[in-house]
């Protein structure tokens, strides 16, 4: 116990040194690059978005073109020669897309789904559970009933009903995860900010005549932050394996423009018949970037918690 | 000395406790789809109809070629024009020890049409027909017009017994109170959503199953139901899926038994609207319906790949197909093979019907009906995208697809314009899919119910309903072989391949593999 | 108090309204269920009989009525599929889900909470990145995927553990469940285990969070400075802080636990409701799906009650009575 304390201190006194020279950026930069895992895992992240990005110029082949894509080269191993001249690095699935190409793609898609999706399903979701625990009474009554009709709600059910009103699509597997995701955030954030609410500096906030907005967003939220980043990275990486079960259930993403969710949920099948490749790259690909997703994200909410600043 | 003669005893004891068991023999079976009721008339559909048939005998028996065979009539035979005769099974018993009498049969006809609830009863092969009770063992069907397919229609439902269904509900069969048969088992138990549990019927009339006891469990999810085989947790699996027939093949444990379905994968086209909505000009601009065109539909049949089908996706486990169904059933063509892979001649026809540049078009299809129904429609939709028609793919399920497929368009009429959808002859002959496939759509007469492509040619409809009044089995087999051969030349629909089914059990065991599909614990046979 | 309960119960009337209205007709917009009923057979005159057969032919609102009216004498309709009444349907197959959700609770307490103390009080530990790094794969694999895999280890290659379905059951005072029993043990540890692997890892997380922050605090602090034992400032003034958003969660998690073990319990083909939904969904069984989220939505509703009260008896600053103005 008395090393953690002596650590305390040390910490402390190294932060007062710090604070003094550097900028608030500059100090944010530091913190964080104090983890070296932290490091590697924004390093790998960086390199995951960028590969993303650039999919259409380093794949072989465009996977969703299907006159690129020939069923007679389907259940390749990797390193088989295409008819077209380049080699199946890592293989092709049941469709006979070149894997390599098709994760490379489905991370772009894969990333916008569940970052895209947990982004917005957090700020609806920690708005609407804020202001719930703020104006309490009638309102938050309301909002939480919704929560409660919302959480009982089967995603499958949601992305069922989306899928026969709209056809499938991207931007319909995102409103189906925010459906399904903002109400986690609701309920974490108003369970949170219940108990700020209560405390001491709101009522100071309010007694200096402070805006309830102010009061809100300024205050009570960054003391939220904690348990919504715990929730928010964990929703995040959920959200890509949810859209991964949806594809498994049948109606996720079109099946001819695969997420790597998608692309594990139709390997899923060829996992008993030994030919491991169909699932197991885009499994390590997304599991890839979940991890370097959280790991980031952890770094994040410690330097981020006004409660850690040590 | 006599501690150790009371070991000994001991012992032996248990060695007869272990010993008598050994004796029976039970056997789990893993079905892919779950029967929802014991009722045998609750719902007219395939999972319960094979369930019905462990309990339940039918007045005539399908082998598993579907030919028929006597079941609880040992004869029948047309007396009349409109009059059919039954000659029933002397010295049957229920399961209760009753007897099986004529009056069985006449009760069966009132209670197959009128169970409360029911979401699909057997009025399909029942409407328009009377049995009459001869004597205790001949029975007289009797229906306004001639009627040929008798037979086969007394081959799809159960008999109950009259004292235990007249006041029955579906409750009381799914409790084991009103599931008496005089099938070959008897009912033990029934946990929902989880196990049927039945035992043999010692007394039955025909051959006496090998099993003393037959535990039937749902797992639907195909990884599931293989590794629930590969653990050794049943004894045998229906649908094994094709992925992963290479791997069971080589495993030791394990043995396969395969045979052809009844079911054709095929493709359905729009031949009735101008402007089809799933089919746009190359660009996304507006065009006059092209797959009307005669020329247009056989290209399509033409860039289709067959052999790559059955043997990329399909892993051999199929069979291409030229016609309705394959070959060895009632009413088949022997002229028709399946159209060869011609890319080159594909374009060309294109280019005779003014299409030099192609079209585009969707192909909808369900993804959790058929074996591998998305992949194969990804498939086509790669193969008509290499010929010049850009085609994109849209799949979803079945709950979503049929409604949209049968029902979808503006006025009730199907909403897509080009399909993937399969057809399994229940009745095992071709006069099943020309009636709902191929004839015209037409309610009055209820034929074409599932003619989503309203293809109409009053030839074929003729010889249709030809055939259909036609008593004689030579005549009406070549009428259904002449209207079949004309619907193909239009190409009314594209045939893709026949689907082959799996059983997968363990080694030492061997399924006599259906084509009507049906997992029953009867046709497993210890080699 | 009491009157706070009161209010919350008449809110739930309205909610268990809103949400039939929302599915009845949301089922509606998916498809038809007579197209998944009707054998293929049959012809336009026997599709349109099932139709009727089924009360179908009604406009949607007649048929919500309709519901509305057998409802309120507790008749919640009859399946389509099983031609049984849809409350007992559901209700025969509770049992099974239950012990699944609850023995996947009691792992993700049970592992979660000490895992997520230890990496929180120890935050630079190896131990402590190692929990952390494995509570990511905790919930970054789909399910059925990590279902899958555990059949084919546990199952197949190892041969330790019953591949599929539910194991026997036994009854004790009065409640008959596998948990009772070895086998039904056996049977329950991979899918209860595949269930609780997300809560496992957010529950790690959550403890972890709440500890690393309270370690901070004043209090915590404090207790130390007077010399209370380790023990007892972690076990007492450290855990009853941290507890809070972990009850919320779990709370939570319960209902999604019992709701949701839909893809569980369809991998490890487990006879519980989650099965019944997947299935009535996948069939269009709209009077099971809407009495099955009823019920469900009746469970959320009473589980945020509970938890709410549980804050207030956790933490005195929550006063319920004062939010009610």
């Amino acid at each position: 116990m008395t090393t953690v304390e002596q650590t305390e201190i040390e910490v402390i006194a190294e932060e007062a040194d710090r604070a003094r020279v550097e900028t608030p950026f500059q100090r944010f930069r530091s913190d964080f690059l104090e983890s070296h895992i932290a490091t590697a895992a924004l390093v790998t992240l960086v390199a995951i978005i960028l590969v993303a990005l650039f999919a259409p110029v380093i794949a072989p082949q465009d996977p969703y073109d299907l006159s690129q894509v020939s069923v007679l080269d389907s259940r390749l191993p990797p390193g088989t020669k295409s008819p077209d001249g380049y080699t199946f690095l890592l293989g092709t699935d049941g469709a006979g897309r070149d894997l390599w190409s098709a994760i490379l793609y489905g991370l772009r898609i894969s990333l916008t789904v569940g970052v895209m999706s947990g982004f917005i399903a957090l700020i609806i979701g920690s708005t609407v559970g804020l202001m719930a625990a703020y104006a309490g009474g009638r309102v938050d009554a309301v909002i939480m009933r919704i929560v409660d009709i919302q959480l009982s709600f089967p995603a499958i059910l949601i992305a069922l009903m989306l899928l026969a009103v709209f056809g499938k699509g991207i931007d319909k597997i995102m409103i189906a995860l925010v459906a399904v995701q903002w109400a986690y955030y609701a309920r974490t954030v108003r369970g949170t900010a219940l108990v700020e609410r209560s405390k001491e500096y709101v009522e100071a906030g309010q007694c200096l005549g402070l805006s309830s907005n102010r009061i809100l967003f300024n205050h009570i939220l960054p003391n939220c932050m904690a348990p919504l980043i715990v929730v928010g990275t964990v929703q995040t990486a959920h959200a890509i394996a949810l859209e991964a079960t949806l594809s498994f259930l049948g109606v996720g993403l079109p099946q001819t423009e695969p997420s790597l969710g998608l692309l594990i949920a139709n390997g899923f099948e060829y996992m008993l018949s030994g030919r491991y490749w169909i699932s197991f790259f885009p499994g390590i690909a997304l599991l890839l970037t979940i991890v370097s997703i959280n790991l980031v994200g952890d770094q994040l909410r410690d330097i981020l918690n006004p409660r850690l600043q040590r | 000395m006599s501690r150790v003669r009371i070991l000994f005893a001991a012992v032996f004891a248990v060695l007869l406790a272990y010993a008598a068991p050994a004796i029976a023999k039970d056997i789990k079976i893993g079905l892919a789809s779950e029967p929802t009721s014991i009722d045998p008339h609750f719902h007219n559909l395939s999972p319960n109809n094979a369930l019905a048939r462990h309990l339940f005998d039918r007045l005539v028996h399908t082998d598993e070629n579907q030919a028929l065979v006597p079941g609880l009539a040992v004869s029948w035979k047309p007396v009349n024009d409109t009059t059919w005769e039954f000659k029933l099974r002397e010295g049957v018993k229920w399961h209760d020890g009753s007897p099986f009498t004529a009056d069985d049969v006449v009760f069966t006809f009132t209670r197959a049409v009128n169970v409360p609830n029911s979401p699909s009863g057997f009025g399909t092969y029942l409407k328009g027909k009377e049995a009459v009770k001869v004597d205790d063992h001949t029975v007289h069907i009797k229906t306004p017009k001639p009627y040929p397919l008798m037979p086969n229609d007394m081959s799809t439902f159960s008999i109950v017994s009259k004292k235990n269904g007249e006041k029955a509900s579906t409750e009381d069969y799914n409790s084991g109170k009103a599931a008496i048969g005089t099938g070959p088992f008897k009912f033990k138990q029934y946990v929902p959503g989880d196990k049927f549990v039945y035992v043999r019927n010692d007394d039955y009339w025909g051959d006496k199953p090998v099993w003393t006891e037959v535990t039937l469990k749902p797992i639907k999810s195909s990884p599931s139901r293989v590794a629930a085989l590969l653990a050794g947790d049943v004894d045998m699996i229906a649908q094994v899926p094709t992925t992963d027939i290479e791997r069971l093949k080589k495993d030791p444990k394990i043995a396969l038994s395969q045979g052809v379905s009844n079911r054709v994968i095929y493709l359905h086209l729009d031949h009735d609207r101008d402007k089809s909505p799933f089919v746009k000009a190359k660009g996304g601009g507006d065009i006059k319906n092209p797959l009307k065109d005669q020329r247009v539909r056989t290209a399509i049949s033409k860039s289709i790949n067959r052999d790559a089908i059955v043997n990329r996706v399909m892993e051999d486990v199929a069979i291409k197909a030229g016609q309705l169904l394959p070959k060895g059933f009632f009413g088949v063509s022997p002229k028709l093979k399946p159209v060869d892979f011609d890319p080159e001649g594909a374009k060309k026809l294109l280019a005779d019907a003014g299409l030099k540049d192609g079209f585009e078009l969707t192909i909808h299809g369900p993804n959790d009906r058929y074996i591998n129904d998305a992949k194969i429609a990804e498939a086509v939709a790669q193969m008509l995208t290499r010929v010049g028609i850009k085609t994109a793919v849209e799949t979803m399920p079945r709950s979503v697809y049929f409604k949209r497929a049968s029902r979808g368009g503006p006025d009730k009429t199907p909403e897509f314009s080009f399909i993937l959808v399969g057809w399994g002859a229940g009745s095992g002959e071709a006069s099943s899919p020309l009636k709902s496939l191929i004839h015209t759509h037409d309610k009055s007469k209820g034929f074409g119910a599932s003619n989503r492509g309203r293809y109409s040619n009053p030839e074929v409809d003729k010889l249709i309903e030809t055939a259909l009044a036609t008593v004689d089995d030579a005549k009406r087999q070549d009428l259904l072989a002449k209207a079949t051969e004309v619907a193909i030349g239009d190409v009314a629909i594209i045939p893709l391949h026949y689907q082959v089914n799996t059983w997968g059990t363990r080694k030492g065991l061997k399924y006599k593999a259906r084509t009507d599909e049906a997992t029953m614990a009867v046709g497993v046979v210890e080699e | 108090m009491t009157a706070y309960v009161i209010r919350r119960l008449m809110q739930s009337v309205v909610v268990v309204l809103i949400m039939s209205v929302i599915v009845f007709f949301g089922v509606n917009v998916v498809g038809d269920p007579v197209d998944m009923l009707i054998n293929p057979e049959a012809d336009q005159e026997d599709i349109e009989n099932a139709i009727r057969a089924l009360g179908l032919d009604k406009p949607v609102g007649e048929q919500y009525l309709y519901f509305l009216k057998n409802a309120f004498s507790g008749n919640l309709g009859r399946s389509f599929i099983f031609g049984e009444p849809a409350l007992q349907l559901i209700v025969q197959r509770m049992p099974a889900t239950l012990e699944l959700a609850i023995a996947a609770l009691l792992m993700a307490v049970f592992i979660g909470i000490p895992l997520g103390l230890y990496a929180g009080l120890k935050p630079d530990s190896s131990t402590s990145r190692t929990i952390m790094a494995g509570s990511i794969l905790g919930f970054s694999l789909p399910t059925f995927w990590v279902g899958l895999m555990m059949i084919m280890v546990f199952a197949v290659m190892l041969g330790w553990l019953p591949s599929t379905g539910r194991g026997e059951t036994a009854t004790f005072l009065g409640i008959t469940t596998s948990l009772f029993t070895l086998n039904g043990l056996q049977h329950i540890l991979m899918p209860a285990l595949n269930l609780a692997l997300l809560k496992i890892s957010l529950v790690i997380r959550l403890t972890r969070a709440g500890t690393r922050e309270a370690v901070h605090q004043d209090y915590i602090k404090f207790a130390r400075a007077k010399g209370l034992s380790p023990h007892r400032v972690v076990f007492v003034h450290l855990l009853k802080n941290i507890l809070i958003p972990v009850v919320t969660v779990i709370g939570l998690e319960f209902g999604s636990l019992v709701a949701f073990s839909v893809v569980t319990e369809t991998i490890f083909a487990w006879p519980g409701m989650g099965k019944l939904l997947i299935d009535s969904i996948q069939q269009l069984d709209r009077p099971v799906i809407v009495a099955y989220l009823i019920i469900i939505v009746l469970m959320f509703v009473t589980l945020n009650l509970i938890v709410d009260i549980l804050y207030s008896i956790l933490d005195p600053r929550v006063r319920l009575g004062e939010r009610e103005a």
